[in-house]
């Protein structure tokens, strides 16, 4: 990569001099750095005994904020999370959903499935 | 040996247009992409070149867009993609691209574009004056003016090194008239094909779209914490580029054995009075001013061979004895104070050492010829007003029935 | 190929969190999946300005993970993608590059049906080897779901408000897809959110097939529609068990049906959702329903004639 692009890092606040060539940005995804967790007004809630790993859920999430480890459900990512209620709707756990919707965006600490990336 | 090595000799001389001797130099350039559509009076230009693509005699990728706005846009990319991309237009054309060319300049790609000086409709009118290059004087693109076929040659493939400069990293525009220069046949002295490709060199992209181990994310939307940054980035490196433009040119002459000044002079050691013009119209006052010097007037002229960036300080400094100035030009900025380049040169020389008195003179819009006894009429004026005459009106008219 | 949930759980999620598109968002569903269907290439895209656009890339951060990505401006995603493939073609002719690349242009319909069109037509024309994705939100969502020539008859936007003169637009959709088909490119289809591995394997389809490929997914848009955050994957569903949007392609000019419902849903259980059809709901309105209900079937019928003159 030319050395007249490079990423900047969010935060800091380049001068003429120093932004990179044309405005570019490297696609390393540092877009997650931005955190939209803040803008629920709903939380899923996962419910790991009901869950038979289908993926469903992790698919259809626009934010990427279903977290899978090996292959399997294990959390909700807090600070990217926007609580639209997709993941829950496409839960197809039966007779309990391992994914519901719940009042308010902020997790409890009981709430360990719901964890930081950033 | 090397470039500089080489004595200059004897070479190829041809008959030429200024829109065949574009379309050789992209010829002899071999970009990698060429999208272009056809305007008159450039369409020559994408003609011949279509010629050479169809005999193989280039391995450019020839995208037959279907807008001049597309002609760009594709340009952008294949720019971005890391290659040497070229396109050519005129007039509405050039009018069509207009939000494109702010992108290409914003996006910093070093995209080379002959441009055919037409007038702006309406009313239409294919013949050339330079209302289309002067409506995009603000696009941050270099803008390089030339007043014959060889000039053409000579600037499009310096424009090559100069748009890819990395101290620059801007696209390139060259301007010449439509018809009186890209239809008329004149003497042309070509290099070879393998000393372009030497001079032009490989394509070194600073920006690269291909290369999957350094993704890149182009055309963000930058808001108002960073935007300012950003341009005054690029203006900073527009300005700068005219001292590339002049060691290119250095390089250039030493290959070709042709001086590439940034301004053209004739008779400004000892000028009294002096008239600035560019591109055709420079060369006729050119004439006139070898004429009138015959006959012992101390009369010169100044034809600027770059546009944008404005060469103001060299101008000052060429100025600094004249007593006054006229700025001919082919294009009219309506509702302003006057027309644009004597907008540019009053501005350059209100803080200078240089103080001529400064009349504008509007000309040769649509097409109109401009004669040589036209620009007498203009330095005799001239001379009025350095004996201490009346200066008269700020802004005229040349050959119009008014 | 097959699409397999448990290996694509495995790739590189090259479109990442952290982008500002809405809650809910259909259209950002469809840029990841396009991501994931695309994850074993490299991809070099070029994207018009819209809702996705404009919410992926804010200085100085990309939602975009390994991907060259390169937005220029709003109208003209196809001729700056036909410019990267031209300029890839001139590179890998002089030997300059040796790497294998897919090409992709994603735009909003506001770009693509309308600004858009020529360019999008002009690289179609060319042959450009690049697959054109539309996702179809309806209208000119980005700047405040305006109208455009996607939106459905009597939708209300914010262009085409329901009133006393008039009720929401008044001119039926723009049918691009054959439009595109018309073109005779090798590949073109038809597309829903509501059916992740019909979409995933038209991407990948499209990809693979040499030339120049188009693509329309239904991308529901929660907010331009008035309905709920969680609604956009239903109503992807609902369109096509609607037959509104049915599921398609068109091979080498061969029409034919990628899946089709065992009984297709009555249209108002698709449209009653939808805050901006609440009006074909009122009493009085009935007429409204009907003549949307007959341009469904209108378009279902033409749709059917080709598949049985493809056979």
């Amino acid at each position: 990569m030319s050395d007249k692009v490079y990423e900047v890092k969010p935060g800091t606040f380049p001068t003429a001099g120093e932004i990179p060539l044309g405005g570019i940005i490297p696609s390393n995804g540092n877009g997650v750095l931005n955190k939209t967790g803040s803008w629920r007004t709903q939380r899923p809630i996962f419910n790991d005994a009901a869950c038979t790993d289908c993926l469903l859920c992790w698919l259809h999430c626009p934010d990427d904020s279903i977290i899978l480890e090996e292959g399997k459900v294990v959390g909700i990512d807090v600070d990217h999370c926007k609580g639209c209620g997709i993941c829950a709707n496409e839960c197809n756990s039966k007779p309990v959903k391992a994914m519901t919707m719940a009042q308010g965006g902020r997790y409890e600490a009981s709430e360990t499935f719901a964890r930081h990336t950033v | 040996m090397t470039i500089a090595e080489k004595p200059v000799r004897q070479r190829k001389v041809v008959g030429l247009t200024g829109d065949g001797a574009a379309a050789d130099a992209m010829m002899q350039i071999n970009p990698d992409q060429v999208a272009a559509y056809p305007i008159t009076p450039q369409t020559e230009i994408v003609e011949r070149f279509a010629e050479y693509v169809a005999n193989g005699e280039v391995q450019t990728e020839f995208v037959a867009v279907e807008s001049e706005h597309s002609a760009l846009s594709a340009c952008c990319g294949g720019a971005a993609a890391g290659g040497r991309v070229m396109t050519c237009t005129s007039s509405q054309g050039l009018a069509l691209m207009h939000e494109v060319l702010y992108i290409a300049s914003g996006n910093r790609l070093p995209i080379v574009m002959p441009m055919v000086n037409r007038t702006l409709s309406a009313p239409i009118n294919i013949h050339g004056d330079h209302s289309d290059s002067m409506g995009s004087r603000d696009a941050a693109w270099i803008q390089l003016f030339c007043a014959d076929a060889q000039e053409i040659y000579d600037t499009t493939i310096q424009a090559v090194r100069i748009a890819e400069h990395p101290d620059v990293s801007l696209p390139v525009m060259i301007c010449f008239d439509g018809f009186n220069v890209s239809h008329d046949m004149e003497r042309v002295e070509m290099l070879d094909k393998e000393e372009v490709q030497e001079f032009v060199g490989d394509n070194k992209p600073a920006i690269n779209m291909l290369d999957p181990e350094n993704p890149i994310t182009i055309g963000s939307l930058v808001l108002p914490p960073f935007f300012f940054e950003h341009k005054l980035s690029m203006i900073n490196a527009l300005e700068g580029s005219l001292k590339v433009i002049e060691e290119v040119g250095k390089e250039f002459e030493k290959l070709s054995g042709r001086a590439q000044p940034i301004l053209e002079t004739y008779g400004m050691e000892d000028a009294e009075v002096a008239v600035v013009a560019l591109s055709g119209i420079g060369g006729t006052a050119t004439w006139t001013v070898m004429k009138l010097r015959e006959q012992g007037m101390k009369v010169g002229v100044i034809r600027p061979r770059v546009y944008r960036p404005f060469p103001g300080a060299q101008m000052a400094q060429l100025l600094k004895n004249v007593k006054a100035v006229a700025v001919v030009e082919k294009a009219t900025s309506p509702g302003a104070a006057a027309s644009p380049i004597f907008e540019d040169l009053a501005t350059a020389l209100y803080d200078q050492n240089a103080h001529p008195k400064m009349v504008n003179y509007v000309t040769g819009l649509g097409g109109r010829d401009t004669s040589s006894a036209q620009f007498t009429a203009v330095f005799e004026r001239l001379q009025g007003i350095a004996k201490g005459g009346p200066v008269g009106p700020r802004v005229s008219y040349i050959g119009v029935r008014e | 190929m097959a699409i397999n949930l448990k290996e694509l759980a495995k790739k590189d999620i090259k479109f990442t969190s952290g982008h500002r598109l809405c809650t809910g968002c259909g259209p950002a569903i469809i840029a990841k999946w396009t991501m994931l269907a695309a994850a074993d290439y490299n991809v070099a895209m070029s994207s018009a300005t819209c809702c996705v656009e404009i919410s992926s890339a804010v200085f100085p951060y990309s939602s975009w993970k390994g991907v060259s990505w390169y937005h220029n401006a709003f109208e003209n995603a196809g001729a700056v993608v036909g410019g990267i493939e031209a300029t890839y073609k001139a590179l890998k002719r002089k030997g300059k590059i040796d790497k294998d690349f897919k090409f992709i242009a994603m735009g909003g319909d506001g770009g693509t049906y309308d600004i858009g069109f020529q360019s999008l037509s002009g690289m179609a024309e060319r042959g450009h080897n690049a697959l054109y994705i539309v996702y179809d939100n309806n209208a000119y969502m980005n700047t405040g779901i305006q109208r455009s020539s996607a939106t459905p008859k009597y939708a209300w936007t914010t262009t085409t408000y329901v009133g006393d003169a008039y009720q929401g637009k008044q001119q039926r959709r723009k049918d691009l897809v054959s439009i595109m088909a018309a073109h005779d490119i090798p590949y073109v289809a038809q597309a829903s959110l509501g059916y992740w591995r019909d979409y995933m394997t038209k991407v990948q389809k499209a990809l693979e097939t040499p030339g120049p490929s188009f693509i329309a997914v239904y991308a529901p848009c929660w907010r331009g529609w008035r309905t709920e955050t969680n609604s956009a994957v239903d109503l992807g569903r609902l369109a096509v068990q609607s037959r509104y949007w049915p599921l398609f392609e068109v091979v080498d000019g061969k029409w034919g049906m990628t899946y089709e419902p065992r009984e297709a849903k009555p249209l108002a259980d698709f449209l009653k959702p939808q805050g901006r059809f609440s009006h074909l709901f009122r009493p009085g309105y009935e007429h409204l329903m009907a003549d949307f209900q007959s341009e469904v079937d209108f378009k279902w019928d033409q749709l059917q004639r080709r598949i049985a003159s493809s056979k």
